[in-house]
């Protein structure tokens, strides 16, 4: 419950900075004396600058004013509180832990689109993983870019965990022989890596398939989760990020990252009524303890603070 | 490249609301005399979802809307147009306005070396374009140095190292213990003594909000005096795009943007908030990870992207001046019965086609989703679509009239009258018989199914 606190407060103060840098937020608004509509438009146009979409938007105001009714809502405060309920209510299913009491080893595959977040976060999920006793094996799927398998064994060695790397060589060769490894070393949890692609590539999404098959070629029922590192400045194209990488590998989970920004990651809105990929972690900056457990009640209430 | 979003994923719902959309704006206007206040209500309100929808941000929107309706209201609307593609027109034009009259290149008049200042949020790919702007550079025969300032991320430095090394530049030696105002000094200094022409200083991802890192780097331009300080924009981004481009053009006087990932399927409304709040041109597009996807910004081409319609403005312009116009309504009003439509009137509008400049010069106006599903390779150009008209002209007026008509021994005649494979008559009834069905559907006004059904229709469409 500490750790729950402390982030609000992070995120609160983060927003706090948000508002001051904007010049006044909803706060102000709800001074007002009456749900009139020129208030409507003002909780429209915070939904939609926090990037919930056109669609998400009407959806959860047509559900706002259903509710404003039903409920007899006069005070602007009570509006706010309804708006997050119902915020809430289109997050909650959205809101599941990582099971992590089935196989070992535990196979976490990430994937997404160029700069993300996906290997911060797996820095960050291997602490939090050791911080739930698991020990916990890293694999340099990322055999592209630039340093990418550097930027790992850095993190690796931040947490004190080994990193199953190769000099050259594909991907799919790379998390095989860390399959191979984390069974032989009795590991709970291997994260694997992968470069960043767009969408729009699609090759590069059929190599990201041959990844996962590899997987389960060297560990039966491997890789157990599939996470896809959202970046909360992320506007409308999240969606069809979801959607394409779901489509190629099936994803059983959420990241998002960058939430520590002015960037509120709304998107999460739009996924939640089309694609609800359960959304298991947020990212709240560039430290090894910045990342949550994602809270739908907390989610919302940042939304439209 | 063009613009245009291009593939599989570009049929999504959302684009094809777009496409969809704007159609129904000409549509619902068609047939009145004039733009009034409340006839332009509702298409500048599906102007504002389709902007939205983009990415663009919503004060970005309103400032739009409100430019757009000034201007449809004057006296613009002209010629032939219906007031409905005038106000199409006008949308067009003040988003091409907004994002930029014409490419802006490097400016690197100054005494050397001139120094590159990098800056944007995390990840969205400066290092990257760091390591591109050092290969067009080289190309152009500069001598040009790389240095690293991204003290925090794990490895940046090395990224650094390796993309110089990639694009066959030199890059100054930096460490993570070391303070990047000292780094950059140093870097300048040895870039002055060694004769470098250019001084590439990359620098870490950093939030708007985050004082300490904004200070930083506005430390990093005093010392520098850049003659150029690029802000590296993901066009993937949202809403505070608004915000974090106003933040960063406070705290530096930022020369100029470069827009990254434009190979995505984004519509890349981000484009237009940035432009918007910095007033400062995109310089580049970034269109891949490779060290060559980089290119001039075309601000022209992102207004259709955003819009999502490739540049149907101007192919509706052209086609008013180039189509005679009383053909152009013979076939239209054969479109509005849905019935009717015959091989005849297929050869009238292949020639149309080859009027208005012949299939490659459309692709570049088609919108995004209909492009995107062109493979260029497979396009046989002008020359198929004379060959097509062959084939219709050895058919007889009643053949033309009643392709039903037209079975085994008829095709044989027809194909050794063009002198063609009978494959070939074949294939042209069966482009003939889609683009039938396609006339039906947008008499309907289902604009995207029309969109998905061009598949086969058009030579080389896959
Ligand atoms: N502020 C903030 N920055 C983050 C967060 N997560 C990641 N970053 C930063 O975002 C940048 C990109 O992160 P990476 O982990 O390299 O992203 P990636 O998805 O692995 O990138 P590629 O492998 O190049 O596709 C780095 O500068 C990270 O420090 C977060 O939650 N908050
Ligand atoms: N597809 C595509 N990827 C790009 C483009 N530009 C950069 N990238 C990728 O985006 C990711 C992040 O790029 P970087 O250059 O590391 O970004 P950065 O801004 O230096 O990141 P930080 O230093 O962590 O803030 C990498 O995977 C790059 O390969 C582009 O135009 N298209
Ligand atoms: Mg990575
Ligand atoms: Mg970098």
């Amino acid at each position: 419950m500490l750790a729950a606190t402390s982030w609000a407060a992070r995120l609160r103060s983060g927003l706090a900075r948000t508002r001051a840098a904007l010049g006044g937020g909803l706060g102000a608004l709800f001074g007002g004396a009456a749900v009139d509509e020129p208030l409507y438009e003002e909780l429209e146009a915070a939904l939609l600058t926090a990037d919930c979409g056109v669609e998400a938007t009407r959806t959860l105001l047509a559900r706002l004013r259903e509710r404003a009714r039903r409920e007899r809502i006069v005070e602007p405060p009570a509006l706010k509180r309804a708006l997050r309920e119902e915020l809430r209510l289109l997050l909650a299913p959205l809101e599941k832990p990582l099971d992590l009491t089935r196989d070992r080893p535990l196979v976490i595959m990430i994937a997404g689109v160029n700069g993300s977040g996906k290997t911060t976060s797996i820095g960050k999920l291997a602490k939090w993983l050791q911080g739930q006793g698991r020990s916990v094996l890293l694999a340099a799927g990322d055999t592209f870019r630039a340093a990418a398998r550097e930027q790992l064994v850095a993190w690796g060695e931040r947490n004190g965990v080994a990193v199953i790397a190769q000099k050259g060589g594909d991907a799919a060769a790379v998390v095989f022989d860390a399959a191979a490894a984390a069974r032989a070393r009795g590991i709970d949890v291997l994260i694997a890596d992968t470069a960043g692609r767009l969408p729009t590539q699609l090759h590069l999404m059929e190599e990201i398939r041959k990844v996962k098959r590899v997987l389960g070629k060297a560990l039966p029922g491997a890789p157990h989760e599939i996470l896809l590192v959202l970046d909360a400045n992320t506007g409308q194209n999240g969606l069809a990020q979801v959607r394409a990488f779901d489509e190629a590998l099936g994803l059983t989970g959420l990241v998002l990252t960058k939430l520590d920004g002015t960037a509120r990651g709304g998107v999460v809105c739009a996924i939640a009524r089309e694609r609800p990929v359960p959304l298991l972690f947020i990212g709240v900056g560039e430290g090894i303890d910045d990342l949550r457990p994602f809270d739908a009640a907390e989610f919302a209430g940042a939304l439209v603070d | 490249m063009n613009y245009n979003v291009g593939h599989d994923f570009s049929l999504s719902p959302v684009l094809d609301n777009l496409t969809a959309r704007l159609a129904r704006i000409v549509k619902t206007i068609r047939g009145e005399a004039r733009l009034t206040e409340a006839n332009i209500q509702d298409a500048l309100r599906e102007v504002r979802v389709a902007l939205l929808e983009a990415d663009v941000a919503l004060p970005v929107v309103r400032d739009f809307i409100a430019a757009v309706k000034d201007k449809a209201l004057g006296a613009e609307v002209v010629g032939s147009l219906t007031p409905g593609q005038a106000l199409i027109g006008v949308v067009h034009r003040e988003l091409a306005r907004l994002m930029g009259e014409a490419n802006v290149a490097l400016d690197l008049a100054t005494q050397p070396p001139a120094v590159i200042l990098m800056a944007g949020l995390q990840g969205s790919g400066k290092t990257t374009t760091t390591g591109k702007l050092a290969r067009l550079l080289l190309a152009q025969k500069k001598k040009v140095l790389l240095v690293s300032c991204d003290v925090y991320r794990p490895a940046a430095i090395e990224q650094l190292a390796a993309v110089a090394a990639q694009a066959g530049v030199d890059v100054f030696a930096s460490a993570a213990g070391e303070a990047p105002l000292d780094i950059a000094r140093r870097a300048l200094e040895h870039a002055r003594t060694r004769y470098y022409d250019v001084l590439l200083v990359d620098t870490a991802g950093r939030l708007a909000i985050d004082e300490a890192m904004m200070q930083e780097i506005a430390a990093l331009h005093g010392a520098l005096r850049p003659v150029e300080t690029l802000f590296v924009v993901d066009a993937m981004q949202g809403q505070d795009a608004v915000n974090v481009a106003r933040i960063f053009g406070e705290r530096l006087p930022l020369t100029g943007v470069v827009l990254t990932k434009l190979d995505g399927d984004a519509r890349g409304g981000a484009a237009l908030s940035v432009r918007h709040v910095t007033g400062k041109p995109i310089k580049f597009a970034g269109t891949g990870e490779k060290l060559d996807a980089l290119e001039p910004f075309h601000p022209e081409r992102m207004a259709s992207r955003v819009l999502g319609m490739g540049d149907i403005v101007s192919l509706v312009e052209e086609a008013h001046k180039k189509v005679d116009l009383e053909e152009a309504q013979r076939v239209a009003e054969k479109i509005r019965k849905g019935k009717g439509f015959d091989l005849e009137d297929f050869k009238q509008q292949l020639q149309q086609m080859q009027k208005m400049g012949g299939m490659a010069s459309m692709l570049d106006k088609l919108p995004a989703q209909l492009a995107g599903q062109i493979n260029p390779a497979q396009l046989q150009d002008d020359r198929q679509l004379r060959r097509t008209a062959g084939v219709i002209n050895a058919m007889t007026p009643q053949e033309r009239a009643h392709p039903e008509l037209i079975k085994a021994s008829r095709k044989r005649r027809i194909a050794a009258g063009a002198g063609v494979p009978v494959q070939e008559v074949n294939r042209l009834l069966h482009q003939f018989e889609q683009m039938q069905k396609m006339m039906k559907m947008m008499k309907g006004g289902n604009m995207a199914r029309m969109m998905r059904n061009l598949k086969g229709v058009l030579p080389g469409m896959r």
